[in-house]
């Protein structure tokens, strides 16, 4: 009888320490998501603290550690993004293509149609080189891999996720060059280290080249080697390339535009090794029952190839008759007669373009006027092009206000 | 009496690490040998028969398994190369829908169904404690995760080799690894699929603590599982994507890759230990302090 009356006359402070002790351990499970979340927020800033100190070096000694670079063996893992401000290139070049190329022989492995995914969105690419017969690239993706495997005259293509692939023979030497455009469409950002040396081919009189700091990538110190063009009206805002302050490879490439942003492309190796890679990592072998789609003969792949891909396009229109470029370095403007223009979707060159896809075409667009007449001005990030309403097409990297005065001008 | 009331307690703390033992062996006894837990175990086991079957009539007049483009679940166009891949194929296929189906049945009945069948309070009479009791059901669920998963893959192994011709196998790199990498890789692979549930199963658990009937926190379970899954996919909400458990748990396909891509591996394994210490925590903060009525 005793412990039941304790129990009635404490029982109402014993519920309410009870209750205190209930809530107190649920504290547990909340520190234990309130530390996790301050680990993620806190170690990224943390690791990023502090750029190495390195010895000063000028523009000329970066280029040239560059230039002198002779690493012939790498593997490493790319981060690749892209961001050109169109919707999604992946389904537009590829209407392009159907417009333009027409048949394509159909095999999901084949390489020019997986590469140009690359220039949208962010993807993750692996890279391993061992001199340069040997070279492979790959685009990881969920549970599934393309792969493009170079080593010597052959290169395969295997698609993991359809289970084909792609196979060609090349010419060996001379070709050598011309095989980094099969791989991948000049423009689309690949290696880090292709990507500086198109930079720094245009570098002249209307470039400054600096050295501006230091950075680490994939845990290495780098040099950052930042491009900017000297005059206005570009698009683009500057080039920074990260070099290896040990070898002079460019580990990371980024291009900001000039309206401020994020970066248009920003392509960094997240981890890099410069040890030679296994030499399996070159060969392949179609596993039986692998659909294999074979290049039918070198003219066949090149005209495959001239589908507009991204910024090729307008080197490419560059090069055939009816354009001209009007200015120079970074403000060139290609100029060209739309009705001779190859490869361009206007309405112009397919009489028969359905209404619908011409309104949608100009849904893209901005409506100008100036002395030329009147036109219709496509803008991405990086390259705005103006279409006027007599045919003409003025392309570059440069400004709206650029293209209209470069048109007015044309016009006089 | 105070003594005869000591003694026995004071021989089951000496004996406490048989006794962790004895609980658990005798749950994980209960646990599988249900004849519920069997029925999911089957179900488990037909689904790469299933596949395998359908692959197999499918392709042979030749044509490709799945469609031409390469849609359709992860590795099922490779199968008809390689029997090994069914292992695979057959985990990309279960490991979204039937094995945190059958995982979330196991761990939302681990409590709530000792509670609606009145045996939790005989359980509780037992010198175990109820951290070391919900220890137990946790690790008895985490061996039925591993059992699940190694389930799937034995019998995808066996319908593989016996409809599909098995060797040498390309990873999705295109490198080509032996047999018996191949077959090093798909145990790992297991391991790697049964440890992605290990999050899942503590939020199982909580659930489960919460509950007063086995049927709701199993419905609750499976219900915030589609939920997080649906969440999962919708683009709008890519910035919520890496805390969701769901979120990398097909980067087990990172282990065919030649070399291995730990990135997202070890992404999804922190993830789940995320997962299992704050709910983990939370079923024990529940649980522990829980008024056991029936």
């Amino acid at each position: 009888m005793a412990p039941n009356d304790s129990a009635e006359t404490t029982g109402s402070a014993t519920s309410t320490t009870a209750a205190r002790r209930k809530a107190a351990r649920y504290v547990v499970p909340v520190a234990v998501a309130g530390v996790a979340a301050a680990t993620i927020g806190l170690v990224p800033a943390l690791a990023d603290s502090g750029d190495p100190e390195l010895p000063k070096i000028s523009a000329q000694q970066l280029i040239e550690k560059i230039a002198a670079s002779d690493t012939q063996q790498l593997s490493g893992t790319v981060r690749v993004s892209t961001d050109l401000g169109i919707p999604s290139l992946g389904g537009l070049a590829e209407s392009f293509a159907q417009s333009a190329g027409g048949e394509q022989g159909g095999s999901s492995a084949a390489p020019k149609d997986r590469l140009t995914e690359l220039a949208s969105g962010t993807h993750t690419l692996r890279v391993a080189a061992d001199g340069p017969d040997k070279q492979r690239l790959s685009i990881l993706d969920s549970a599934a891999e393309y792969s493009v495997i170079r080593n010597g005259d052959q290169l395969w293509a295997y698609d993991s996720k359809s289970d084909e692939a792609y196979h060609a023979t090349t010419d060996k030497a001379p070709d050598a060059g011309k095989h980094e455009g099969h791989t991948a469409p000049e423009g689309v950002p690949t290696t880090p280290k292709a990507l500086a040396e198109q930079a720094l081919k245009a570098a002249d009189s209307t470039t400054s080249v600096t050295v501006d700091g230091t950075a680490q990538v994939a845990g290495r110190d780098a040099y950052k080697l930042v491009i900017k063009p000297k005059q206005g009206g570009s698009t683009i805002g500057a080039i920074t390339v990260a070099v290896d302050a040990k070898n002079g490879v460019p580990l990371k490439f980024t291009l900001s535009p000039s309206s401020g942003g994020k970066a248009v492309i920003d392509a960094g190796f997240t981890s890099v090794d410069f040890a030679r890679p296994a030499a399996s990592s070159f060969t392949f072998t179609p596993p039986k029952g692998t659909k294999v789609t074979e290049a039918d003969e070198a003219k066949a792949e090149k005209n495959v190839e001239k589908g507009p891909e991204g910024l090729t396009g307008l080197d490419k229109i560059a090069g055939g008759g009816g354009a001209k470029v009007i200015g120079e370095g970074w403000g060139a403007i290609y100029a060209i007669e739309a009705p001779a223009g190859e490869g361009l979707p206007s309405s112009e060159k397919n009489a028969d373009v359905p209404p619908a896809a011409q309104q949608f075409l100009d849904s893209f667009g901005d409506k100008v006027t100036g002395k030329f007449g009147s036109g219709t001005v496509f803008k991405t990030r990086l390259v705005n092009a103006l279409m006027t309403d007599d045919g003409k097409v003025y392309v570059g990297a440069v400004t709206k206000d650029a293209l209209v005065k470069a048109a007015d001008n044309a016009a006089n | 009496m105070s003594q005869a009331e000591v003694a026995p307690v004071r021989a089951g703390r000496s004996r406490s690490p048989l006794w962790t033992f004895g609980i658990l062996r005798s749950e994980l006894a209960t646990t599988l040998r249900r004849g519920r837990t069997l029925a999911l175990l089957g179900v488990l086991a037909a689904v790469p028969v299933l596949i395998g079957i359908a692959v197999r009539i499918q392709t042979s007049d030749g044509s490709p398994a799945g469609p031409p483009d390469g849609g359709g679940p992860a590795f099922l166009s490779q199968v008809t190369n390689n029997g090994l891949f069914l292992v695979f194929a057959a985990l990309a296929v279960t490991l979204p829908v039937f094995l945190p189906l059958t995982v979330g049945v196991v761990a939302g009945d681990a409590i709530a169904g000792e509670a609606s069948a009145g045996t939790l309070r005989y359980l509780l009479v037992a010198p175990a404690g109820r951290t070391r009791l919900l220890l137990t059901k946790y690790t008895a669920t985490l061996a039925f995760c591993l059992t699940a998963t190694l389930v799937v893959a034995v019998s995808a192994l066996a319908v593989g080799a016996l409809l599909f011709p098995v060797g040498e196998v390309t990873t999705i790199s295109g490198t080509r690894i032996g047999v018996g990498e191949g077959l090093l890789r798909a145990g790992l692979i297991a391991v790697t699929v049964a440890a992605s549930l290990i999050g899942f199963a503590a939020l199982g658990l909580f659930i489960s603590t919460l509950a007063g009937s086995g049927i709701a926190a199993m419905a609750a379970t499976v219900g915030v599982l589609i939920t997080v899954q649906i969440l999962d996919t919708i683009p709008q909400l890519s910035g919520i994507h890496p805390y969701l458990f769901p979120h990398y748990w097909l980067s087990f396909a990172d282990l065919l890759r030649d070399p291995v891509y730990w990135d997202e591996i070890v992404k999804n394994l922190g993830l789940q230990g995320l997962y299992a210490a704050v709910f983990g925590s939370a079923a024990w903060a529940r649980f522990a302090a829980k008024d056991i009525t029936a």
